[in-house]
């Protein structure tokens, strides 16, 4: 079946089973590996997306429930959404490619995350910031009881949460 | 504890000039202040942080290799068994087995081998061969794609034999390992002592569970070798695991590692399983292969933490001193050696806490049982048989009627005590410092006050309760209570571990200028793609954006050993700041003119150069590995942490509220990076204390997915306040010691002291969960007919409790089963 929806304002279109999983369409078919897979079961919050303004579990949620409806992942959260590469081909094997300082532009959110310490391993990151985005455009404010709530579904082992809350904290503080 | 007042200031200006703190200041960095100064003690931006943040970062399962194929592995259902045959249903019923490739023992063309420490581990069960554990690799199969490989291994059936397993590593007689340390003469102060208390403490397995699974893709190489992309901490185990399975030269055993997920100790040793695993398949097809575990086979297969029973018997004088300390330790290695010898070589240096006692006896083993291996994880063993010992401290303590913090205060080790492996502490010792700031800054005295007069109100459990009333407590049906925790770690490798490393750190001023540091230590989230530039930049005079970091891929970087034992600031940074130094002085030799403005035209004109820094050993530091006599760690790491709690009366339910957690990392590099692993240690000490327990059956682990097994989420987390001190190690340029492992040793047992400061109880199982906790109430029923519960501080009879009738608080009282007891546990209700 073909299906037509917006990932990150851009109009795509796969023709794929209907349930196939959204999360599969994302990382295979439309080659944005973003969006991570932690435990396939709607537990660990990696694959979080924005459906229409929702966080979703892109893990359990199947590709013909999005027909027609707005996706948004970490891809495009940064001002200028990086253009979906079809399929990201790996390098590195041709030599070390150094890992410079690079200048990415990134949005307050990202960028609160990057100076608090809010990521780590980054594993959870992706996901962590989308249920964070959804919590501040829905007007989220820097009660820190509120900020854990919204993102109780999304684990992380690394950090113990305390930059996460900082870094959503500081952001609505400045009432983005 | 509502806003504490900020009690914890600097207490020393930094020396002018000098990048180091004068060394024998012990100076607290505040909670998020960036120290002043040079790059070192700042915190430049996370170097590979802006891809992690804009999801360009490639981990594993996001690389992608056209044409590569699907890999599985067909494990074992039992615990114990003869693997008979391997039955393969190839009736012609239309499957296409063109598109499949299935491996078997029999395929491997090196040594059937998982190389570590002793070669016990197969890489594959070979037919005739004995399964140990439930889960073990039998088969590997790879397809072009996931439905192929669905069907295929439908069809594949391993035929076997049971054999009787072995559960409890009490009773198995294969042992692992085996130590004794000790010194002084036991019976004589055990005779004079005016409190004898014994104790036993049990401690479950626990999972790392990185929220990225385990994964790795072999890749064929056009020389016949293979090149591994994986989610990995230690890139040279895999190498040199490689090279004997596959009888592959250097150049042919590529590992590199991709952006990695946590490892956390669980991407230590497993990892160069799943590695040959991908290899073999990859080189029968000629085609990429990508192996990537999902949850559910992660947990199933992979290492745990160490279970533990350590058993206590102690002497001490009325006004609270040590003067002896019986210590037996046991573990549950799992079916294969891995890393035990060493994990338990650890616990058991531990095993006595960071108290000074002139008689000491630590016996250790580790045994074998059918249950999957066990292996690395945060702590490697300190957590375990330091639970016991805190616990067992503050159950002495409360016996005689001191202070948890007054007792620590006499025992504590300070420069020049002895050890019971006979070092005597010299240098960067940061007991009482961490333990003053962890109780000023959690007013632990004034909370403790305030707990004990609630507590008393409540006619809480403990004094002469009647059997099976619950609490009276009126309104008030939730206990708060504080507890505190006291922790030792030694820094980097055990005994002569680092001397046989030798571990190699480079760094290279390319021909077009460009300073690249080339080491094998990996970045699992810890921070080593920073520090490493900032040390570096530091050193050379340079801004931290002029320092590369190259991949961690073994075609291009040295040997600088594992990413483990929180050694990679301290002994890898180590190696850099001395080769920078050298870099340094051969640049202005030539130019005559400061490094930073003369190296680019330097190297342009007579580069390119590179600096190989080889380990040399801390100078008057020696271990004999055969007696355990020495100097076990050229310095130790010092931890505190104090943990509000409330106990809901009712469901044994405990929120963790509050926790100031204490670290000494000897000289801070990056605040916020150490402070993260603070937190983040803080968090899965609270969890392996709470809500983390593994239950097994038959060998297998019942919670073997995420609803199962939980961990804690941002609602669970208390409040963590890191507090950083620095009492610099002389025999590091820096002074920095380990960090990643220190607040694993303290979360623990700090929160089942606060457990017990709430309702009286003391829980000598970990996780100290609501069944335990109602269980040591004597709030659940009682399941059999009870002897009277012992008088608080008396010996306690636990010691000689038979197994299944487990060793709780009070020996009748029931508790779930027991992490230890056999897994085919009778279901008592």
């Amino acid at each position: 079946m073909t299906y037509r929806f917006l990932v990150n304002a851009e109009p795509v279109e796969v023709d794929v089973p209907g349930m196939r999983r959204l999360l599969d369409v994302l990382r295979e078919d439309l080659g944005l590996t973003g969006t991570k897979e932690g435990c396939g079961e709607g537990e660990c919050g990696a694959c979080s997306v924005i459906l229409d303004g929702d966080v979703v579990d892109a893990c359990l949620v199947p590709v013909c429930q999005v027909d027609g409806r707005l996706v948004r992942t970490v891809e495009g959260l940064a001002p200028r959404p990086p253009v979906a590469t079809s399929a990201a081909v790996a390098d590195g094997v041709s030599g070390p490619a150094p890992a410079a300082a690079d200048a990415r532009p990134l949005d307050e959110l990202q960028q609160a995350f990057l100076e608090t310490g809010g990521a780590q391993c980054g594993i959870c990151t992706p996901g962590m910031l989308m249920a964070a985005r959804a919590y501040l455009d829905d007007g989220g404010t820097r009660d820190e009881d509120a900020i854990r709530e919204a993102i109780a579904g999304n684990l992380c082992r690394c950090t113990g949460y305390t930059k996460i809350v900082e870094a959503i904290a500081r952001v609505a503080r400045a009432g983005a | 504890m509502g806003d504490r007042p900020s009690t914890t200031t600097r207490t020393e200006p930094r020396l002018p000039g000098s990048p180091f703190r004068d060394p024998g200041s012990a100076l607290v960095v505040q909670p998020g202040e960036i120290t002043a100064g040079r790059a070192r003690g700042r915190s430049p931006l996370r170097r590979e942080g802006p891809a992690k943040l804009t999801g360009e970062a490639k981990y594993t399962d996001d690389l992608v290799f056209p044409g590569a194929w699907y890999g599985a592995t067909i494990r074992s259902t039992e615990a114990h068994a003869r693997l008979v045959a391997i039955d393969i249903d190839r009736s012609d019923d239309g499957f296409d087995w063109s598109q499949v490739v299935v491996v078997t023992a029999a395929d491997i063309p090196g040594e059937n081998v998982v190389s570590l420490i002793s070669d016990d581990q197969p890489v594959l069960v070979p037919v005739g061969g004995e399964i140990q554990h439930h889960a073990e690799p039998l088969v590997l199969l790879a397809a072009s794609s996931r439905a192929a490989l669905r069907e295929a291994k439908r069809r594949i059936r391993p035929r076997t034999e049971p054999l009787p397993p072995v559960f409890d590593p009490l009773t198995s007689e294969h042992v692992f390992a085996h130590y004794e340390i000790g010194s002084g003469d036991l019976d004589a102060a055990f005779a004079t002592a005016d409190l004898v208390l014994e104790g036993t403490y049990r401690v479950g397995h626990q999972e790392q569970l990185y929220i990225e699974n385990n994964a790795m893709i072999a890749v064929p190489r056009d020389d016949g070798g293979v090149a591994v992309h994986g989610s990995l901490q230690c890139p040279y185990y895999i190498h040199k695991a490689l090279k004997r399975a596959l009888t592959l030269s250097d150049v042919q055993a590529q590992v590199i590692q991709a952006e990695t997920g946590g490892g956390f100790g669980g991407k230590e040793e497993y990892p160069s399983i799943i590695a040959i695993h991908a290899a073999l398949l990859a080189r029968k097809i000629g085609k990429p292969v990508r192996m990537i575990y999902d949850r559910h086979e992660d947990i199933a297969a992979t290492t745990k933490r160490h279970p533990a029973v350590v058993t206590h018997r102690t002497a001490a004088r009325r006004d609270g001193t040590l003067i002896a300390q019986d210590i037996e330790v046991v573990m549950d290695g799992g079916a294969y050696c891995t890393l035990t010898p060493v994990v338990l070589s650890r616990g058991a240096l531990h095993a006595g806490g960071p108290y000074r006692c002139p008689n000491v006896r630590i016996r250790a083993r580790a045994t074998r049982t059918n249950t999957p291996p066990n292996g690395a994880f945060r702590g490697f063993g300190a957590p375990q048989t330091e639970f016991a010992a805190e616990i067992q401290l503050n159950r002495i303590a409360e016996a005689l009627g001191i202070s948890p913090l007054d007792i620590r205060r006499r025992n504590i080790y300070r420069v020049g005590d002895t050890t019971p492996t006979g070092q005597v502490l010299r240098d960067s010792v940061a007991a009482e410092e961490v333990l003053e700031r962890a109780a000023e800054a959690s007013e632990l005295e004034r909370t403790r006050d305030r707990t004990a007069t609630a507590r008393t109100a409540r006619g809480a459990a403990g004094a002469g309760r009647e059997r099976d009333t619950p609490l009276t407590t009126g309104s008030a049906r939730t206990a708060s209570g504080i507890g505190l925790a006291l922790a030792w770690h030694g820094a980097g490798f055990t005994g002569s571990g680092e001397v046989k490393l030798a571990s190699v750190a480079s760094i290279e001023l390319t021909r077009e200028g460009a300073i690249r540091v080339l080491t094998a230590s990996t970045e699992m989230g810890q921070g080593t793609k920073t520090i490493f530039p900032q040390l570096v930049a530091d050193a050379l005079g340079v801004p931290y954006e002029a320092v590369e970091i190259a991949p961690q891929d073994t075609a291009f970087v040295p040997d600088s050993g594992p990413t483990v034992a929180s050694r990679t600031a301290m002994v890898v940074g180590g190696l850099l700041l001395k080769g920078a130094a050298r870099l340094r002085e051969t640049v202005e030799a030539a130019t005559g003119a400061p490094f930073a403005e003369s190296y680019a035209p330097w190297a342009r004109a007579s580069g390119p150069l590179r600096i190989d820094q080889r380990f040399e050993p801390y100078p008057g530091i020696a271990f004999d590995d055969e007696t355990y006599r020495g100097d076990a760690y050229p310095a130790f790491g010092w931890a505190s942490c104090v943990a509000e709690v409330d106990v809901d009366l009712d469901t044994g339910d405990v929120t963790v509220r509050d926790v100031v957690a204490v670290d000494d990392v000897g000289a801070v590099i990056h605040p916020v990076l150490a402070e993260g692993q603070v937190e983040g240690g803080t968090l899965q000490a609270i969890g392996y204390a709470t809500i983390e327990e593994i239950k097994l059956r038959d060998g297998r682990y019942l919670n073997d997915r995420l609803a199962t097994y939980l961990i804690p989420t941002s609602l669970d987390a208390p409040r963590i306040t890191a507090i950083l001190v620095e009492a610099p190690f002389g025999g590091a340029p820096h002074g920095a010691k380990g960090v990643g492992e220190l607040p694993m040793d303290v979360g623990a047992p700090a929160v089942v002291a606060a457990i017990h400061d709430a309702t009286g109880v003391w829980i000598h199982d970990l996780p100290a969960t609501p069944e335990r906790i109602l269980a040591a109430l004597g709030v659940t029923p009682p399941r059999r007919d009870e002897p009277p519960p012992p008088e608080p501080g008396a010996t306690d009879a636990a010691v000689a409790a038979p197994i299944d009738a487990g060793t709780d608080p009070r020996p009748d009282a029931p508790t779930d089963p027991l992490p230890l007891r056999a897994p085919t546990d009778r279901d008592a209700s």
